[in-house]
C-alpha cells in the first residue's frame, strides 16, 4: 500500500494541466491486470482521471521519459518521482540530457514496490533511499537516505572461490537473451547510438551465440555504466529472464567506494563521474586485490 | 595444468610514446622476450577501451597486458591516470566473473626500460603459461 493516494496525485496533475503549467503528464497507465502497468503520457483530464494507475505496481521509473517528451514540448512536462527515481534524474541533468526549465518534477513518497508475482523488488527490499534529491514539490513526506544491506550480496559473492564465481555468472548470464531490455530502460544508457546497435561490431542485436557474447554485453554495458549508475534497479526488474543486474552494477559501485571514496551518483547535480576523474596516488590495477599484489 | 610445449599467446597494448618505444629499445640491445607477445601499439594506453581487452581474449589471447607512460609523465598528461582507474574497475569485474585475475595485467614502461620491458614480457609470459589456455573468455567460433 502506497500513503499517498492515487486522487492526491491526480488532483495535483489535473490542476497543473488545467492551468496551463504543463502540457504532458508522465505517468502510469492502467492495463488490463494490476500489474500490467505502462509508462506514459497523459495530455488530457479524463485521460488522467481514468486512466493514471498509482499503486505498488508503479516501479517504472520516469527520469529517461524526459529526454524524448522536454524535446516534443514548448511548454513542461509533470513527472512523478519516487525518491530513487530522483537520482536518475540528476544524473541525467548533469550529463545535460535534457532541459531543466521543461520539467516539472513532483516528488512522492514510495513504501516499496513489488513484480507481477506481487514480491517486493529486490531494490525496494534494499532501498537505499527515501529522500527525494530533485523535486518542485512534493507531495506527501520526504524521508532519509536508508543503511541497506545492498552489498550483502556482492560480498557474499566475493567470498566465493574464481571457479564459484564463474560458475555463479555463467549459470546466469547464459539465461540472457538479449532483448536489451536492461539497456533500454537505464536511465544511464542515453547514447544515440549504442555500441551493440553497430552493424559492424558483430555484436549488434541478437541472441548470444556464445558463452562470449553473454559475457561480452554484460562487462561492457555494466562498464559502461559504471560511476553513473544510480542503482535505481530498473535493470533488474524489466529482465524477462531475472538475472540479477544489480550485482554487476554494485560491484563497479563498491569498487568505486572503496577505491575513490564513497559516491552516489545523481545525489547531487554537477558531481563529476568517478571514471572521468582521477587523483594522484589512485589504486594501481595491480593492487586492487586483497593481499596485494597479484602479479608479485 | 601445463601442457609441453604450450606457449601463451599474449597481446601488449603498448603506448607509442613511452612503451613502444621501451620495446624498441630492448630490441635494439637484444634483450630477449617471447616472440608470442603481439604487440599493439595505441597513441595512448587510454585509448584501450575495455572492449579491445575482452576482444582480444575472444580472438584466442591467452593474457592481456597494457603498458604506458608512468603516471605523471603522459604524453597527453592526464591520459593514463584514466586508464588506472578504468583497468582497476575492469579487472576487478573480470575477477568478480570468476576470470583468472593473472591473465590480465597493466604495467607502466618508460622509453628508457627496454630492460624492464622484456622482463616484463618473460614474467607476464611465465605467468599466463601456468594458467594454460584461456577457457573462460574464448569464443569457441574463434578458434583455430
Ligand atoms: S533484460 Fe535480461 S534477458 Fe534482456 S538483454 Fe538484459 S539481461 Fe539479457
Ligand atoms: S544500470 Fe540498472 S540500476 Fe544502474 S542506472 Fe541503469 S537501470 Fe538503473
Amino acid at each position: 500500500m502506497q500513503t499517498v493516494t492515487r486522487d492526491a496525485l491526480i488532483d495535483r496533475a489535473v490542476s497543473l494541466l488545467s492551468d496551463g503549467t504543463v502540457d504532458t503528464v508522465l505517468g502510469w497507465r492502467k492495463g488490463l491486470f494490476d500489474y500490467d502497468v505502462t509508462p506514459s503520457t497523459f495530455k488530457t483530464v479524463e485521460d488522467l482521471r481514468e486512466n493514471l494507475q498509482w499503486d505498488d505496481h508503479c516501479g517504472a521509473n520516469f527520469s529517461k521519459y524526459l529526454i524524448a517528451q522536454t524535446k516534443k514540448t514548448e511548454s513542461k512536462v509533470l513527472v512523478f518521482l519516487k525518491p530513487c527515481d530522483t537520482y536518475s534524474f540528476n544524473q541525467l541533468l548533469t550529463e545535460h540530457r535534457f532541459d531543466r526549465e521543461k520539467a516539472y518534477a513532483i516528488g512522492i513518497p514510495c513504501d516499496g514496490m513489488v513484480d507481477a508475482e506481487g514480491n517486493m523488488l529486490e531494490r525496494c527490499v534494499n532501498c537505499k533511499s527515501k529522500k527525494h534529491v530533485a523535486y518542485d514539490e512534493l507531495i506527501g513526506e520526504d524521508g532519509e537516505v536508508l543503511e541497506s544491506g545492498r552489498f550483502d550480496e556482492v560480498k557474499w559473492l566475493e567470498s566465493l572461490t574464481a571457479d564459484e564465481r564463474f560458475k555463479f555468472w555463467q549459470d546466469q548470464l547464459s539465461k540472457c537473451i538479449r532483448c536489451n531490455a536492461c539497456r533500454d530502460v537505464c536511465p544511464a544508457c542515453t547514447c544515440e547510438k549504442c555500441v551493440f546497435d553497430n552493424p559492424k561490431s558483430g555484436i549488434e542485436n541478437k541472441a548470444p551465440a556464445s558463452s562470449f557474447e553473454e559475457q561480452n554485453f554484460h562487462i561492457i554495458r555494466a562498464f559502461h555504466v559504471a560511476g553513473r549508475c544510480t542503482d535505481c534497479g530498473e535493470c533488474s526488474r524489466v529482465c524477462p529472464q531475472h538475472i540479477p543486474l544489480h550485482l554487476l552494477n554494485r560491484k563497479h559501485i563498491s569498487d568505486i567506494n572503496k577505491f575513490y571514496g564513497e559516491y552516489q551518483a545523481g545525489a547531487e547535480v554537477g558531481q563529476r563521474a568517478p571514471l572521468v576523474n582521477h587523483a594522484d596516488g589512485d589504486v594501481e590495477p595491480y593492487e586492487i586485490f586483497d593481499g596485494g599484489d597479484v602479479n608479485a | 595444468m601445463q601442457v609441453e610445449g604450450y606457449k601463451p599467446l599474449i597481446v601488449a597494448f603498448c603506448c607509442n610514446w613511452c612503451s613502444y618505444a621501451g620495446a624498441d629499445l630492448a630490441g635494439n640491445n637484444r634483450l630477449a622476450y617471447p616472440a608470442d607477445v603481439k604487440i599493439i601499439r595505441v597513441p595512448c594506453s587510454c585509448r584501450v577501451n575495455p572492449m579491445f581487452v575482452l576482444r582480444a581474449f575472444q580472438r584466442g589471447a591467452d593474457g592481456v597486458i597494457l603498458c604506458g607512460c608512468h603516471p605523471g609523465d603522459c604524453h597527453y598528461t592526464s591520459g593514463n591516470f584514466y586508464t588506472r582507474r578504468r583497468m582497476a574497475m575492469l579487472f576487478s569485474m573480470l575477477d568478480y566473473l570468476g576470470i583468472e585475475r593473472e591473465r590480465t595485467r597493466v604495467e607502466w614502461v618508460s622509453a628508457a626500460e627496454g630492460a624492464k620491458f622484456a622482463a616484463t614480457m618473460n614474467d607476464f609470459a611465465q605467468t599466463v603459461a601456468k594458467l594454460g589456455e584461456n577457457k573462460r573468455l574464448e569464443d569457441l567460433r574463434c578458434k583455430q
